[in-house]
């Protein structure tokens, strides 16, 4: 459903956005030209039959030709693609596991001075720009320390299809200051979300009963109470974790990261329509496949979905 | 039994101005430093950008007060050239940082502002609509939501941007970049208020005054226009106010991404873009302040709104 | 034996420009093997003393004098762990609503196997075999399987149960019951209570009970404590309390109870405190219309109405599913008339009221008001002169008023809709109606916030008869307020009755309410008219063996004292 619509738009964005006939044959064209490309690329059929053809094209994986690079807009995607997955992975795996573990500690902590630190420190985070951070950390940890690269992504071995820099210690450190600046964010988003939502949680009577019938504070809090936060939270978290690929755009755009995000701010500013459709579809692929993952999820942690 | 229409004296409600004074509100912004902090950056960064050609030394986008001898000037240091000292220093053109920072905030908050109203307009109505009405209305509008929701408002907004870019003629584009910006961040973020304020409409509309109106034969318009806004109208506050800090991110990101403001009306966005050049050379005043200023009007508006949230919350007391 | 000993207790909430003082003072004992009712009126500090001997007290509140002594020792000033020590191993606790006091998440078993193991130190078989034990002794017969199941499996009174087993799990001394019937359906209410009994006797624990309901004390504790605004005004057992109170507060609670045997002219003096009870229906006799209309003629009559919802939508009607929540129903309501309907929830009583008032449409039948349809939807001349003749008042008087909205702008919007009024005649008219419901002119600036329950129903009723209705629905109108204030709005109900000869249609599930209120009662079950007769026969010889059950139900109130009582 999600992927006909965005597949509707990113089509009429194909079909309306200037002609791409003008895009494709540039300003030198005869008339038979462009009646020759109209049939070739089956401009002249019925609206619905070009849209059935632009979906069951997609399916296949073609996506047409990049106005600006004249190569297939798939193999650009599949060249760029690991290098934003490996970002968004690691990024991902940052942002979940210290989230939920400072959510539950300053939902815990609730007046404790480390737990308020961290809550106005997080604000100071939600506040900075994902740019501002990348730009700060490369002035501190490349320019002023010189720690660590502070674009590109090192050295890549390719596995096949696959480039991964995982397995050289230069893609390695090339990737922390990206994978922070990523991070960071979606981190704080998460975290503030686990201790509302914890707090909340603490609140209700089954947690008062919980204390009244003397359980430990322990299984209070993990045992009843995490439980009940993490279905709210399962949500919005995978919603969130599916953004990071999204916002890996300005993360590569500061660091020169060459990853599909990259690609998609160059094909804004140069109008490249089917590049920018691609990365539309691509991008809700995604997030079906997390909203898939979040619903199984659901169904795991609340008994009350099952009957 | 005294005659009736007559108030007693004693009795006569305190003026509009008291009454908000001594509002609960008010006791707890008077009794929050942070949230008084908070509201006097706001209050201080919104006025000198409003009252920017007052305040500002000079006109940065005045050709004739420029001086390209100026340029690089450090902050608080005289130019080596020309003499002329600049309190945070100048930028590649010799424009005045301390200047061009304040015009910048004032297209900033341009933007912020009229993207919030565009998307609080948008969001409060289809939410309202959405929430009294429910059935098909309802799952129209809310798919729609759901469908934008699961792409970040940024690149909703980067698509919106791209999509204007390619019909809008290349001559007019410099003009139009501002509206296009604000439309593009308004349209990216009207989710926000019409999920909140359909929730909160869903839970009015059970309410029995409702039904009570509807006994009284009033119209659907006037029942959700009379009595349901003003019941949603605080949730819808909450999420304006940080609405406005994540709009103002949002145009400083686009800008920065060189999607956003035209360099003829630069925001902070493209200052910061700008000064980013200039990083590695050593110019560091040129990024420095514009980001400082950027991160200071943010987290006083986000300071705000969380602040906001929590006294507005009925169940936190 | 003394097991709890509470010696002039007092806690406090401080807020923003004063000390809230919850409780002052307070001092009561619970012995083995007794129920010890505490009953008073909400803000009367009975469920603060529950937290308070909980260790349980919500922030910022914090005990400020007195002392708690469980079987002499000391327990207020205990730290954090002592305190869980104590609590849910000696001390167990009971919660109001069943729906909200058990994990959702983790299973019934679970929660009663993780209890046990720590505070008994069994291993997971015993454990095991210990839970199995309890929810047997609770009632929960088919235990093995019910141990694997999760909250939302079980219905609101075997929920009850299973907290009430989790209660058990430590072999507790003293159990804190904070109303744990209220939210339960009467029928389902008289079992757990009996449950409870037993269980007091069998394992000779002591039970406080907290509640608001005069019935559930006099027929259930051993003793009572009554509170008021945070002070014990009385306690002894509770024949002695029941039968023969001694202070005021006592005797005017007592007298606002409305009796299940008896019928009352109207209820005595329920003011102490100084609370208004001013209702001025002199004054409203003198503005109001003459009624015209013919006593023989039914001035309602409803036939055959139906109302069905969606419970599943399906896009082939048919395979839609619909619940029918009335079917078929038909009666008429006499001028001058009080028309009560009872039944249980669910049983189609309200909506029944909202069929009829137009805010559901109908999907068979139709509705006669003075001879004329008004349940046609495309008649709108006719609907429009309807909505002028009828009004409502509603259940719960903290959300039938709009919150944002002045109380001058709420009682007038009535009168500005159907524009009967010029603009200076509207605040006349308002401040009219303020002074005679009791609350006076000047209240008219002020928001609803800035009222109690009983005064919001005041500004509910003079919205009602801002348009001088013929015709009243009243939908549950006392059920969420307390017993002296219910007494209050009954009166006036029955002064408008009588005065303004106003015809009622009158909506409850309280029957000794309906019996003091209604000259002809329906009683409905599953969407159905079961029967239908006069108030008295009805009590006396019910023709069903469902009302007779509802009857049999009903709390026995024996031994209340009838001090004062005008009896018809």
């Amino acid at each position: 459903m999600v992927l006909l619509i965005v597949g509707f738009v990113a089509f009429s964005m194909f079909n309306f956005v200037g002609d791409p006939i003008d895009n494709l044959l540039g300003q030198e064209r005869t008339l038979e030209d462009v009646e020759r490309l109209r049939a070739q690329l089956g401009l002249d059929k019925p609206f619905f039959v070009q849209y059935w053809a632009f979906i069951s094209n997609a399916m296949e994986g073609n996506f047409g030709m990049s106005y600006r690079q004249g190569r297939p807009v798939a193999e650009i995607i599949a060249e760029r693609a690991p290098a934003t997955l490996e970002l968004a992975l690691v990024s991902a795996v940052f942002a979940l596991v210290l989230g939920v573990m400072l959510g539950i500690f300053t939902a815990i902590k609730r007046d404790g001075f480390i737990a308020n630190f961290i809550m106005t420190t997080s604000l100071v985070g939600v506040s900075l720009p994902t740019f501002l951070i990348g730009i700060l950390l490369i002035y501190i940890f490349s320019v002023e320390l010189g720690w660590l690269p502070s674009f590109g992504r090192g050295e890549v071995v390719d596995i096949g299809f696959w480039s991964t820099g995982f397995l050289t210690s230069s893609g390695r450190l090339s990737l922390i200051l990206p994978a922070i600046t990523l991070g960071l964010f979606q981190m704080t988003l998460i975290m503030r979300l686990v201790r509302s939502e914890m707090l909340e949680v603490l609140r209700q009577d089954y947690i008062r009963f919980a204390r009244a019938r003397g359980l430990s504070e322990k299984s209070i809090n993990f045992r009843h109470a995490l439980k009940n936060t993490l279905v709210p939270v399962i949500t919005v978290t995978g919603l969130q974790l599916g953004s990071i690929i999204a916002f890996a755009i300005i993360t590569e755009t500061v660091f020169q990261w060459p990853g599909v995000g990259l690609l998609f701010i160059n094909a804004v500013q140069f109008v490249d329509i089917p590049v920018m459709a691609a990365y539309l579809m691509l991008i809700s692929v995604m997030f079906v496949t997390i909203n898939l993952l979040v619903d199984i999820l659901y169904v795991a942690i609340d008994p009350r979905l099952r009957s | 039994m005294t005659n009736t229409s007559q108030p007693d004296a004693q009795h006569k409600a305190p003026s509009r101005l008291a009454q908000f004074w001594g509002s609960d509100i008010m006791w707890k912004f008077r009794h929050s430093p942070v949230a008084i902090v908070a509201f006097i950056f706001t209050a201080l960064l919104v006025l000198s950008a409003v009252f920017a050609p007052l305040v500002a030394p000079h006109n940065p986008f005045d050709p004739a007060s420029l001086n390209l001898l100026n340029g690089f000037t450090p902050p608080m240091e005289p130019n080596a050239f020309t003499g002329d000292a600049f309190l945070l220093g100048t930028d590649d053109q010799g424009r005045d940082v301390f200047s061009t920072i304040l015009y910048g905030m004032r297209v900033s908050l341009f933007v912020g502002f009229a993207a919030v109203s565009l998307g609080l307009i948008l969001g409060v109505s289809l939410g309202l609509v959405a929430g009294y009405f429910g059935g098909i209305v309802d799952a129209i509008i809310m798919r729609v939501a759901d469908v934008q929701l699961t792409f970040p408002s940024i690149l909703v907004a980067m698509l919106i941007f791209g999509i204007a870019k390619g019909v809008t003629p290349p001559e007019y584009r410099d003009e139009m970049a501002i509206w296009v910006l604000i439309i593009a961040i308004g349209l990216s973020d009207w989710v926000q208020f019409a999920r909140v304020v359909r929730g909160a409409t869903l839970v009015e509309v059970r309410k029995e005054y409702v039904q009570a109106a509807r006994l009284i034969g009033r119209s659907s318009r006037s029942i959700i226009f009379g009595h349901i806004l003003r019941n949603v109208l605080s949730p819808v506050l909450v999420i304006a106010t940080i609405s406005l800090a994540l709009a103002i991110i949002a145009e400083a990101t686009l800008s920065f991404l060189g999607v956003g403001a035209p360099p003829t009306q630069p925001s902070l966005g493209t200052l910061i873009r700008i000064g980013q050049q200039y990083l590695f050379s050593g110019e560091w005043w040129i990024l420095l302040f514009p980001a400082a200023t950027l991160l200071l009007l943010a987290l006083s508006v986000n300071l705000l709104g969380d602040w906001l949230r929590d006294a507005l919350n009925p169940k936190l007391k | 034996m003394t097991l709890l000993d509470i010696k002039n207790l007092s806690v406090d909430f401080p807020s923003r420009d004063k000390i809230f003082k919850a409780v002052s003072n307070a001092s009561l004992t619970v012995q083995a093997g007794e129920i010890h009712g505490l009953v008073g009126e909400s803000g009367a500090g009975k469920s603060t003393i529950g937290a308070a001997i909980m260790g349980l007290i919500e922030r910022p509140g914090y005990i400020s004098g007195g002392e708690i002594t469980f079987k002499e020792e000391l327990t207020s000033g205990l730290d954090a762990d002592a305190m869980r020590e104590l609590r849910g191993k000696k001390i167990s606790m009971i919660f109001q609503d069943p729906l909200t006091s058990l994990n959702p998440l983790l299973t019934v078993g679970d929660q009663l196997i993780e209890t046990i193991q720590t505070h008994l130190g069994f291993n997971k078989k015993q454990a095991l075999a210990r839970a199995h034990e309890l929810l047997v002794r609770v009632g929960i017969h088919d235990a093995d399987a019910r141990l694997d199941q999760y909250p939302h499996q079980f219905s609101g009174g075997m929920r009850q149960r299973v907290v009430i087993a989790l209660a058990l799990c430590s072999e507790p001394d003293v159990i804190v019951a904070d109303e744990p019937t209220t939210a339960l359906d009467v029928a389902v209410q008289a079992q757990i209570l009996e449950l409870i009994r037993d269980l007091t006797i069998e394992r000779q624990v002591g039970v406080i009970l907290i509640t608001h309901d005069m019935g559930v004390i006099a027929d259930t504790t051993d003793r009572v404590t009554v509170m008021y605004m945070g002070e014990v005004v009385e306690t002894g057992t509770t024949e002695e309390i029941m039968g023969r109170p001694q202070h005021e507060y006592t005797k005017s609670l007592i007298s606002a109870v409305p009796r299940p045997q008896i019928k009352l002219r109207r209820f005595s003096q329920v003011s102490y405190g100084g609370r208004d009870t001013r209702f001025a229906i002199e004054e409203l006799v003198r503005n109001w219309p003459q009624s015209n209309n013919d006593p023989n003629k039914p001035l309602l009559s409803v036939s055959n109405i139906t109302k069905k919802f969606p419970l599943a939508r399906s896009i082939i009607p048919s395979r839609s599913t619909w619940l029918t929540a009335v079917d078929d129903v038909s009666f008429d309501i006499m001028p001058g008339e009080v028309f009560g309907v009872v039944g249980e929830s669910g049983s189609g009583k309200s909506t029944v009221a909202r069929m009829i008032s137009g805010l559901y449409q109908l999907n068979g039948g139709q509705v006669t008001f003075d001879g004329n349809i008004v349940s046609d939807p495309s008649d709108k001349e006719a609907q429009a002169r309807f909505r002028r003749e009828i009004q409502m008042i509603f259940q719960d008087p903290y959300s039938s008023l709009n919150p944002r909205m002045r109380v001058a702008d709420i009682i007038a919007e009535p009168i500005r809709h159907h524009k009967t009024m010029s603009g200076s005649d509207v605040k006349y008219r308002v401040h009219e109606l303020l002074e005679q419901v009791g609350l006076g002119a000047a209240v008219e600036k002020k928001y609803p916030h800035e009222f109690s329950g009983g005064q919001r129903q005041r500004i509910s009723i003079a919205r009602a008869l801002a348009t001088q209705p013929r015709f009243l629905i009243c939908d549950e109108p006392t059920s969420a307020l307390d017993v002296s204030i219910q007494a209050q709005i009954l009166n006036i109900l029955k002064d408008l009755q009588e005065h303004l000869g106003l015809t009622m249609l009158f909506i409850s599930h309280d029957l000794p309410v309906v019996r003091q209120m209604c000259d002809r009662v329906a009683v409905m079950q599953k969407g159905k008219v079961l029967e239908l007769q006069d108030t008295e026969s009805l009590f006396a010889n019910p023709k069903t063996n469902y009302t007779r059950e509802l009857l049999d139900l009903m709390p026995h109130l024996k031994g209340l004292s009838e001090e004062g009582l005008e009896v018809l």
